[in-house]
Order: C-alpha cells, then structure tokens, then sequence
C-alpha cells in the first residue's frame, strides 16, 4: 500500500514534468473551447439543431481528453517504461506488477479527470453554460469511457515490440477516431455516410454517451454506449493482464 | 565459511544457442567473486538465473539458501541486483527514486545516509537523465542496498564509463565489502576482474575455463616478467643465451619481447639492462610487463577477450 502510494505520487510528478502529455490532456481541450466558443458563444452552431455549443463541445472534448489519455499516455509511457528497462528495474525489487499498473491508472484517470473538470469549469464561469442536470451520473460515465479506452491503451503497449510502433499505432488510431466520433467538432456537421463509419469507432459511444448525460438524459437512453464500453473495459483487462510483460 | 550462493550444472538454451553449458561454483559469505569472460560468454544469462529473472533449462541454483524460481520474492527482498540494461525515467529525481524504492522493502536502510556514502549528496535534485554515466552506476548501487542486502549483484558496472570513473566505482564497490556484504559482479574487463575480485570463473562459450584466485591463474601461467625495448642496432644471436635461467627472446619489428620463465631470483629486467649496457648496445622504450589475466585468457583459449 505504502509502495502503491509512492508510485502514485512520483508518477503524477513525473506525468505533470512531461510536457507534451500534460499539454494535450489539460491545456489543448481547453484551447479548442475558446476557438469554438469565439466563434459561436454558446449559440447553436447551424445545421446542428438546437443544442449551444458549448453545451456539446465540453462532453465531446471531455472524450477527446480520455482518447488522448487512453491511447497516448497509457501506451507510450508502459511501452517506453518497457523498452527502457524500468519496468526490468523494478523486477527486480519485490514489487508487485499490480502497483505498477494501478499506479499508472490512478494518475492518468486522475489528470484525464482533471481535464474534464477544467473544461467544465471553463464552460461554466467564462460561457455561463448550465451545469448538467445529474453531475454524478456525468462523472460515472466519464469513468467508464476512460477506465474502458485505458484498456485499449495497455492492449497496445503490451503487444506492440518497441515504443516507436506503439506510438505511430496510437497515433493512426487516434486521429481518425477524433474525427469521426464527433469528439473533434459535432458529428451533425459531417456527410451521412461518415457519420455511419463512426459507429464503428469506439470514441463514438463515448462521445455520445457524454452529451446525453450532459444534457440530462438518462441511463435508459444509452444502454448500448454503455453495452459497449463495459464490454471494451472487460476485454481490455483481460487481455492486458495476458499481454503484460516486464521486458 | 559460509556459502552464499551454490550453483549446480546451471544450463540455460535459446533456441539452437547453449548460453550457459552445466556451470557449477560457489560463492562465499564476504567475498568478491567475479564471473568473467568476452561478450556473448554467457555471463549476463548466468547471473539473471541467480537472480530470478531467467529460468534455467537444469541444474540448481541457491542463493542464500533460496532458489530463487520457488521463493523469487524472497530472494528479492534480501538481495540487492544491479542491471546490465536497466533505467529509470528520465525526470525522476535521485532523491525520487530512493524514495520510491525504499518503500518497495520491508526494513529499508535509509536513504539519505546512502546519498552521502555514495557521494550523491549534490545530485540529489538532480534528473535521471542529467547523470552522468558514473553517477547513474552510483544511484543503480544505491537502489540496490537499500534492503541491506546480504549479497549483490552487479552486472557490467563499469561498463561504458571513462577509467577515472570505473576507479572510483572499484573503491565503491571495496567499501561496500567492507560493511560485510558479498558481491557477485560480471565484468569483460579483465582488468577489473584482476584489481577488484578475490576470486573470478572465467567463462568462455558458456563453460567455466577456470576459476580461482586471479593470483593463482596468474601464477599458474608459469610466466614471468616480459621486457620489452627497441634496440638501436640488430641484437647478437646469443644474446638470450647471454643472460642466466630459460628465457624466450622473440622479434616484433623494431621491438625485442623477452619473456623470463617463472621463478627467477633475480629480476629480468635489470639482468638485461646490463647486458645490453656490457655489450654496448644503445636502447630505447624499454618497459617491463606483467603477465595479467588477459595473458591468462588468451593461454586458455588461444585468442585474446575482445577477439
């Protein structure tokens, strides 16, 4: 426990150092809010029926932040950890693989959250947009979305060879997903037939899950982005806990 | 004394590679033992089986009484490792990572007494990545003592530092013996192996050549002194006859090798100095060798350690 707790508290030090993942999980998302919200304020865009900008843009980027986090962050420090030789390091100490892991969890969950609250936060006192109808159901289903795209992201570090290739994966994977899952700018603004493809990204349940219980939906409403996810977080740590490999 | 770690027939096979070929030795409580030999010995894959991180094919292995496949955590609370390849990530502090991995032990030692020991004090805020080569060995013996361990492993310390370093990691690594602890370290560097071991197994292809003393491989050679000059003139034919006890004279270009046979009384070196000044030849570069644990190698198997 005393081990968990250290681990945890240097890796968040260590991510908050690093200067391209805490860019892209804290201050990019809120920088896409200000492009976005001084172009439209929280008028609805047009062609996007009547939600206000804002209101849609915070739960789409709050999906971008756990896209980010879960593909990029998680993948690339496990598999530069692995390549480097620090997960070998710690082998060699009586250590668990488990704090390892959970550590890692903890703090990208932890950040990835973070970058959700400062969207919000920015939503509310600079927009002056509503604070959604049930802010815990909001919170469970941002868990969910990141603990399940968590999954994906320790998938690759452990089945990719070098961190170069998990980097360049995660890349290829992110960057389509962004934009065909609505998480970039609202899916409503593109071609029927792209907006068909997006029901095979996994970033598109995410994002709609979020706007719905943003806008106060209930769960009812969402049984299958939930259906989804719960079923990418199972596999996810399946398949994790069998690729997991310290070198 | 006491046996430390025990290692029986230990063979370990990647695919058609036999790395380590049914090695057998023992380590005793206090000592410096080296495990020697060129790259691709088998040297690296004999010590991660000692540690746990490798699992032999056959044989058995006990280190500290544990083998270390049954009881691996164990054996890792008790025993300090230090890598041939391992890191730590670049931003984190030395003192980051003391702390860290103190808390990874029941009984650590405390950190901040080893930062002085080890003559870290100033890198304390120090990044990983901004050590040099020697201070990250320091910080990698440093992790490893902090369970106060009984036994350590270092493998390929001095690897890739610069000689002023590798002396002051040696004298590390003398006092870390000193408090009592019993080392294990590979090493390519015969060298090393020579100021620093009390006793080396030199291996070669995965077998054990020899293993003794460094004094004793030495001795055993039967070699004595060599000296070694350049003559101004062509040396007279019987001028290793001129000079008492068996010699062997031999002609590389310019230079004169003279190699004395074990167990002269009187220095060669002085013997042919004489000579020459008796006979007036006039002389240039003339040095004196001893023979070392490469001549011993290279006896053993007939190339020298980095062909």
């Amino acid at each position: 426990m005393k081990s968990l707790l250290k681990m945890t508290w240097i890796e968040a030090k260590l991510f908050l150092r690093e200067p391209v993942s805490a860019f892209f999980t804290l201050i990019f998302p809120l920088l896409m809010l200000f492009v976005f919200g001084s172009i439209y304020g929280n008028n609805p865009p047009p062609g996007v029926g009547s939600q206000g900008a804002i209101d849609a843009l915070i739960p789409a980027f709050s999906a971008m932040v756990i896209g980010i986090t879960g593909l990029m962050a998680v993948t690339i420090t496990l598999a530069t950890y692995r390549e480097k030789g620090i997960l070998r390091r710690l082998r060699t100490t009586p250590v668990s693989p488990f704090v390892v892991m959970a550590a890692q969890v903890i703090v990208v969950f932890s950040m990835t959250m973070l970058g959700m609250i400062l969207l919000v936060a920015a939503g509310v006192f600079i927009y002056h947009v509503q604070l959604p109808g049930n802010i815990f159901n909001l919170i469970l289903g941002f868990t969910l979305g990141s603990l399940s795209f968590f999954g994906i992201g320790f998938i690759l570090a452990g089945v990719m060879p070098t961190a170069r290739t998990a980097q360049i994966c995660a890349l290829v994977l992110l960057y389509p997903m962004l934009i065909l899952s609505g998480a970039g700018w609202p899916r409503e603004l593109m071609p029927e037939t792209v907006q068909r493809i997006s029901a095979f990204i996994p970033l598109t349940y995410v994002v709609n899950l979020l706007r719905g219980l943003w806008m106060g939906e209930n769960w009812s409403a969402h049984l299958l982005n939930v259906g989804v996810l719960v079923g990418m977080l199972v596999l996810g740590v399946v398949i994790s806990l069998r690729t997991f490999r310290w070198e | 004394m006491n046996a430390i770690v025990q290692v029986d027939k230990l063979r370990k096979v990647y695919g058609a590679t036999v790395a380590v070929d049914g090695i057998s030795f023992e380590v005793q409580q206090g000592e410096i033992f080296g495990v020697v030999g060129p790259n691709g010995a088998g040297k690296t894959t004999a010590i991660e089986c000692l540690e746990g991180l490798r699992k032999p094919d056959s044989g058995t292995v006990r280190v500290l009484g544990i083998d270390p496949q049954v009881d691996g955590q164990i054996l890792r609370e008790r025993a300090g490792m230090q890598l041939q390849q391992s890191n730590l990530p670049e931003r984190m502090r030395v003192w980051e990572a003391l702390d860290l991995y103190s808390s990874f032990y029941t009984n650590p030692v405390k950190w901040q007494n080893l930062l002085g020991r080890l003559g870290m004090e100033e890198k304390r805020n120090s990044p990983f990545a901004k050590l040099s080569g020697g201070q990250k060995q320091r910080l990698f013996i440093a992790l490893a003592l902090l369970p106060d361990p009984q036994l350590i492993f270092l493998d390929e310390l001095t690897t890739g530092l610069d000689p002023q370093a590798r002396h002051a990691i040696w004298d590390l690594v003398r006092d870390v013996r000193a408090q009592g602890k019993t080392i294990l370290l590979t090493t390519h560097f015969m060298e090393e192996a020579e100021r620093l071991c009390d006793r080396v197994a030199i291996l070669d292809h995965g077998r054990i050549i020899a293993l003794d003393t460094p004094q004793a491989l030495i001795r055993q050679l039967g070699a004595g002194e060599r000296v070694v000059f350049s003559p101004d003139q062509l040396l007279p034919v019987d001028f290793a006859n001129s000079l008492s006890g068996a010699v062997k004279l031999e002609n590389q270009g310019d230079r004169v090798v003279i190699q004395a046979n074990n167990g002269r009384q009187e220095p060669l070196v002085s013997e042919v100095v004489s000579l020459l000044a008796e006979k007036g030849i006039r002389f240039h570069d003339l040095r004196t060798e001893q023979p070392n644990l490469e001549d011993v190698f290279l006896s053993l198997t007939g190339r020298g350690v980095r062909d």
